[in-house]
Parts: C-alpha cells; structure tokens; sequence
C-alpha cells in the first residue's frame, strides 16, 4: 500500500490528463448527442439512423477503434497537408467521443418518446412554439433521463481513456501499461485505483446533478455542475502548469528493453540540460508514423521491423546493406534521421527448454520441423503476420498444432509451464540465459537481422544538443549487457529492478 | 354576426377521413355540447378551433378571422382549452402552470390574478405554490380550468374535461364550470360521450357520427324525440337509466 501511495504524487500530471481528455470526449458527446436527439424527436428516419450508428460504434472494442482514428487521420493528410495530428489528443478525442454519444443520444431520445403525450398536447394547445415546447417542456422534463446517460457515458469514457496510451494521449494507461509490461504491480495498481477513483468521483457528482434535476432542488443541480467545474479546472491549471516549451517526447514500445533504453536516452538528455517527457506503451505500427510526424522525437526501432514494414522487402543483402539503405530511405522519405546502431541486436529466435529440446532431439530448426505436427508454438501478438515468420515457416516447412499469442513478457511463463513448447523468444532477452534456455539454430539464414537503431525525428534531427548526449551510445551497448539489463526489469525475485534502475546500470555496464 | 364559423370542414388523417365537410355557426354566449361515440370526429373538429389541427379544406373562422391565419400564441389566448390528460406541466407549480399562456405572450400575471382564479375555481389560494403531483384528479382539473381562463378568452373549449374524474367531483366541477360560463360570459364548446352530461349542462347539443354532423337540438328538443335515429340511441341510454332507477325506487 505504501508502494502504490508513493507513486501516486508523480501520476499526478497524468492524472490531469486523463480528468482533460475525458471531459473534452463527453463535452464534446453532449454536444453532438443533444441537438441529434432533438432532431431525432421530429424525424422516425433520423432516430433510427443516429442510433444504429452509435450502437455500431459501441460494438466495436475501444482499443480498435482509437486505432482506427490513426490511419483515417493519416489519410485526411492528403486532404488537409501536414498539419493534422495523427497521434495524441485529437484521435483518442474522436474515438472516446464515439464512445460516449450512444448512452447520451439513447437516454436523450428516450426520455422524449416516454414524454407524456398529454403534456405535449397541452404545451400546443396553450400556444408553445416549438422552440418554447422544447426549452420550457421536453428539456426540462427530459433532463433527469438525459443526465442518467451523460453519467454511464462519463464512467465508460474515464475507464476507456486507459486506451488512449496506446496512441501516443497521456492518460492513466500509462503507468497500467508500463507497470504491466516491467511486471511492477504497484504501478499499475497505483493507475487502476486513480483512473476508478476519478470514475467514482464522476459518477458521484453527476448523480447530484441528476437527482436535483429530478427532485428538483436547483442548488443540488448547482452544486454538483460546480464540483465537476472545480475538478475540471484544476486539472487544467495542473496541465497549464506542467506545459511550457515542448519537451523532447521518448517513445518506448510495450516490452522492457524499450522501457530502459527510453531511460537510458532521457537521462543523457536530462543530463545534457533537456527537458524530456516518455510516451510509454506505444503499439509498434504506431511509433513509426509517430516519429515521422514529430508527435514523438526518440525511438529506438529494429533494422528487421523497418526493412519488412516499411521498406516492404523480404530478401536479405546482408546486415550492412540493410543499414545503409534504411538509413538513406529515412532521411529521404520522412526526414528521420538515424543517429546509429546502439551495437546489440534484437532478433527473432526460436527458443525451448533444455528439457523438452533433448527428449524430443531438436537442436536446428529443421530438426523442430519434424516434431513440429505435435507442438504448440508461442509468439508476441505481432509475430505470426510478420514476413519472418513466414520466411522461417516456408524455408523449414514448419507446421504446427496450434499457435497462440501471448504477451512478450508472459511468453516465458507460457514456455515453462509447459502452455507453448516452443516460443518466438528474442535474441537480448536476459530469460533466455536466466532460464537457460536453448535457441535454436537457423542454417538455413531465413530470419533478418534486428540491429537496434538509435532514431531522430524530424524536429529534433539537426539538434546539436541532443547529438551531443546521444552520440555516445552509439556501438556502446552489447547484447549481454544489454540481456543483463532486461532480466533485471523482468525478474520477479527482490533482485528486481525499474526500467530507470537498470538503464542506470546498463550505462555503468557500457562504460559511459 | 356569430362568433364561430365552422365552413365545410375536412379532416384527414391519411387516406382516413376523420372529419367530413361540417358547416357549423356558434353564436356568442352558447354552451354547445359536442357529442358522439369514440372516433366519431369530434374532438378532431375541437382542435380545428385553436388550429392544433388545420383542415384538410374548408375554413375555421373566430369572430370573422381565419385561425390558421392568426399567430398560435394569440389565437390560444382568446381560445382557452382545458385537454381530456389534463396535461399540467409537471415540473412547474399551479401558478407557473395557470399563468403560462400569458406568459408566452410576454405578460406576467400578479400573483392576485392566480389567487382570484383560484377562487373562481374554488380552490385555496395558497394552492398556487404547489407541484401538480401533491393534488388530487379533481383538483389538477380546476387548475386545467383555471389556466385555460387565465388569458381572459372569448371562447372555452373542453374536451372530455370530467371524462377521468370520479362522479361526484365529475357532478360539481360540471355546474361549477357552467356557472364560470355563465358568470364570465364565456362561449363554450363541450366534447363528451356522456349524453346525460352534455343533456344536463349545454343549451345546444350537436351529434357527431363518422365525421359527419347529424343532429343539432336543444336538450328539450332532444328528450322529446328529435334529432334521429343516431341521437335518439344516445339520449335513450340515461332515459333508460333514470327509468330504471325510478322503477328500483317504486318497487321497495
């Protein structure tokens, strides 16, 4: 408990954010649902059409559909230039928006269908315009109801705002995915019980304002309309405060080794006098396009990944060819530039127990394609629609049971509880010595290199400063120090440490 | 000159016609009952009066002017309508409910004008601080009562005002409101399937069957066998009860 209590002062401007994306979605919602609502009252067509679209939307997972806004935003470049941002506020707004217009319109149209008819009759035969019928009638008696959908929609919203770490919005999500991916429970605990607390808080005070619509007792209404004001507030006051000039913005994917190396960049730069801010959890298609835009500044990518996503090649020239091309494809098409090779490689590998490998005789890869009708295999959730898998998979003729997805950190569990005989296992992963482990060998050369390389984004390309602190890593970490460094994150003993520990003892290790 | 005119009205609902082509004339200070079984079209032909309904053809006129073409407002001012639901506005008090129409038309009504129409329907003045809900069926009526007089209208029109009151109240609010049209020298056109009602409080009764208009007597005229076959069969039903009631009570 006293873990979780001391973090808690440092998630604070993450907090804020999450209160500020959040409010902005179901703002935003309300304003979009109310007048929907309204039309839907005068027009059958509209009522069906408005809430066949939101039920649609609802169906769809909110992690997809604020995946969904990147490419549509990437497209709309086309149309309205660069500016667009692709990441960030403006996509988790419109997904999380979508999110929260089905309760608000349903209630809203609701409560104006149950409306007595008798009472609208009368509004008419006293001589209401519509307009008067709408503002001093249908709205005031709707307004209970309505507020009752504004409310679920604003517990969903602040639990789904979660997800919006994945497209680059800080939010609570980030210390829920850090912590999940270092195996740090206090942290995502500390995100769980902030993101349910602000939920609690929400559905609290809008209860208020429901019931004194209902009871109608205005200054119950008051009250709970000036609390959320108050909270909204502060928590831009509390953003207002934290932003000043631009920050330089480290990405790490979701796997360890990301969470360290961000680390270990931000250090040297905070060192160097920078100021730096982490966007943590990022999905790996996501980084890319991120950094090519400048929503992100630093991230550290794999030869492997950018030659077969976004070069679209699959033969393989060798690894200094490789590096070449890729660092003249990035200046050229994205102005990205690539500082360099930090020195160690991070390559698919096939991995098994030593155990389970003897009895069953492999030791190669084609020896796995004999037995491999009776095994289960085990990859990240990218890894069987990558180029790789397939190269492998058709070079050796492999041929599984099953094959299932399991997050990078929970592979090794699967494979020593014997969930997945054979997994896509990493070449700088520390479990592959801790677990002692046997990769298997590839004679056949079907899968890429991964060199770790060091990436700039447009914005900060020419920076001297950051060259300066940067330059450094370049060659400077091997893969067992690196290993070394990612078994320190991922161990569950007291030996364990945070991602900013073992970047601290990965520089000592590489001498700088 | 008569102060309603009713020229060959047609109503539509639809392929349905509701109301076919009535001719009508309302002279000042009548208490007509409209009267006929359900979907007989006559509250239909009611809302006509106030333009809740306009006619698919013919003309509505009050005192000479066409009320489609009088703005809503204005019309419902000199029209006062008391609805069959009642229809108070729930989330306002009995005065915000009685000074509405007013209201609309950018006029505040003192709070001794609620008080006096309070009175005019017999209920408390200290009423007009309540909510609809904490009064019972027969005094949420009086209120409906007292809003449809409180823009101080020529005309009255109710429609199936006592239909959800219970006999007693339905009895006293009936005189009470023909004492109103009376006193206030109200015009007043009554919808109501009751014939012994319609019988007891107008001095005209016009009958109403599948929209069209067949029978316009005086009560007396109407008791003593005109009208035809359509009226007669309504009037026969309380001749037939106060006769059995009569029997009932010679017979102890």
């Amino acid at each position: 408990m006293s873990a979780i209590a001391a973090l808690l002062p440092a998630l604070m401007p993450k907090l804020a954010a999450h209160v500020l994306i959040s409010a902005s979605a179901i703002g935003l919602a309300i304003l979009i649902a109310l007048p929907l609502a309204v039309w839907a009252s005068r027009s059958r067509l509209v009522a069906r059409l408005a809430l066949g679209f939101a039920s649609l939307v609802q169906t769809i997972p909110a992690l997809a559909l604020l995946a969904l806004f990147f490419p549509l935003l990437l497209s709309l470049r086309g149309l309205f230039g660069e500016g667009v941002p692709t990441l960030g506020f403006l996509p988790a707004l419109m997904a999380l928006t979508l999110y929260a217009l089905l309760p608000i319109l349903r209630n809203a149209v609701t409560a104006r269908a149950r409306l007595d008819p008798g009472v609208l009759e009368a509004a008419d035969g006293v001589g209401m315009t519509g307009w008067q019928k709408l503002v001093l009638v249908e709205a005031p008696l709707a307004a209970p109801f309505i507020m009752a959908g504004i409310r679920t929609a604003s517990v969903w919203t602040i639990g789904a705002a979660t997800l919006a770490s994945t497209i680059g919005q800080p939010s609570l999500g980030d210390p829920i995915f850090a912590g999940l991916q270092t195996q740090n429970w206090a942290l995502v605990l500390a995100g769980c019980l902030l993101s349910a607390g602000i939920a609690l808080v929400a559905d609290g005070l809008i209860g208020l304002i429901e019931a004194g619509l209902a009871r109608r007792k205005p200054w119950l209404t008051g009250a709970g309309i000036g609390a959320v004001a108050l909270g909204i507030c502060a928590a831009l006051a509390a953003q207002g405060a934290a932003r000043q000039e631009r920050p330089i913005v480290i990405a790490a994917k979701q796997f360890s080794e990301q969470y360290i190396l961000a680390r270990l960049i931000g250090a040297r730069l905070e060192a160097a006098g920078l100021r730096v801010e982490y966007r943590d959890g990022l999905g790996s298609a996501v980084v890319h396009s991120a950094l090519a835009s400048s929503a992100i500044d630093i991230s550290v990518d794999y030869t492997g990944t950018i030659w077969a996503n976004y070069l679209k090649r699959s033969d393989n020239p060798g690894r200094e060819e490789v590096y070449r091309t890729i660092r003249a494809w990035e200046a050229e098409t994205h102005g990205i530039r690539v500082l360099g090779r930090l020195g160690f490689e991070n390559a698919y590998a096939f991995a098994m127990r030593p155990d389970r490998a003897r009895a069953l005789g492999v030791a190669r890869l084609d020896d796995l394609a004999r037995v491999a009708p009776q095994l289960v295999i085990g990859g990240d959730p990218e890894f069987f629609e990558r180029p790789e898998w397939r190269a492998v998979r058709d070079a050796y003729g492999l041929s599984f049971r099953q094959s299932r997805n399991f997050a990078p950190t929970f592979m090794y569990d699967a494979l020593a509880s014997g969930e997945a005989d054979v997994i896509s296992a990493y070449t700088s992963d520390g479990r592959i010595a801790a677990d002692g482990l046997v990769v298997l060998a590839d004679p056949r050369q079907a899968l890429p290199s991964y060199e770790a390389l060091l990436m700039l984004s447009p914005r900060i390309a020419r920076d001297e400063r950051v060259e300066r602190a940067l330059a450094p890593l370049v060659g400077a970490i091997s893969v067992e120090a690196m290993r070394a460094a990612n078994y320190a994150v991922d161990r569950k003993d007291g030996a364990k440490l945070t991602p900013a520990e073992a970047a601290a003892e990965l520089a000592r290790a590489a001498g700088l | 000159m008569p102060l309603l005119c009713l020229e060959e009205v047609v109503c539509r609902f639809g392929a349905q016609e509701a109301v076919r082509s009535v001719s009508l004339s309302i002279a000042a200070g009548s208490f007509v009952a409209l009267v006929g079984a359900s979907g007989s079209g006559k509250t239909t032909l009611l809302k006509t009066v106030n333009a809740l309904i306009r006619p698919a053809a013919g003309r509505v006129l009050l005192a000479g002017e066409d009320v489609t073409r009088l703005p809503p407002a204005r019309l419902r001012r000199r029209v006062g309508y008391v609805f069959q639901g009642i229809g108070l506005f729930p989330h306002m008090t009995v005065a915000q409910n009685i000074a509405i129409g007013p209201r609309l038309a950018g006029e505040r009504l003192p709070p001794e004008r609620i008080a006096r129409l309070l009175e005019l329907v017999e209920l408390d003045p200290a009423f007009a601080r309540r909510m609809p809900d904490q009064l019972s069926g027969g005094q949420r009526q009086r209120v409906g009562v007292a809003r449809a007089l409180a823009g101080g209208p020529e005309m009255l029109l109710m429609d199936e005002p006592f239909g959800a009151l219970d006999p007693v109240t339905r009895d006293s609010l009936g005189r009470k409101v023909r004492d109103l049209h009376e006193s206030l020298g109200l015009t007043t056109v009554m919808v109501t399937h009751d014939m012994a009602e319609a019988l007891l409080l107008a001095d005209r009764v016009l009958v109403m069957e599948r929209g069209a208009l067949v029978a316009d007597e005086s009560p007396r005229a109407l008791l003593a066998g005109a009208g035809g076959a359509a009226a007669q069969a309504l009037v026969a039903v309380p001749r037939q009860q106060a006769a059995r009631l009569a029997a009932l009570e010679d017979g102890r």
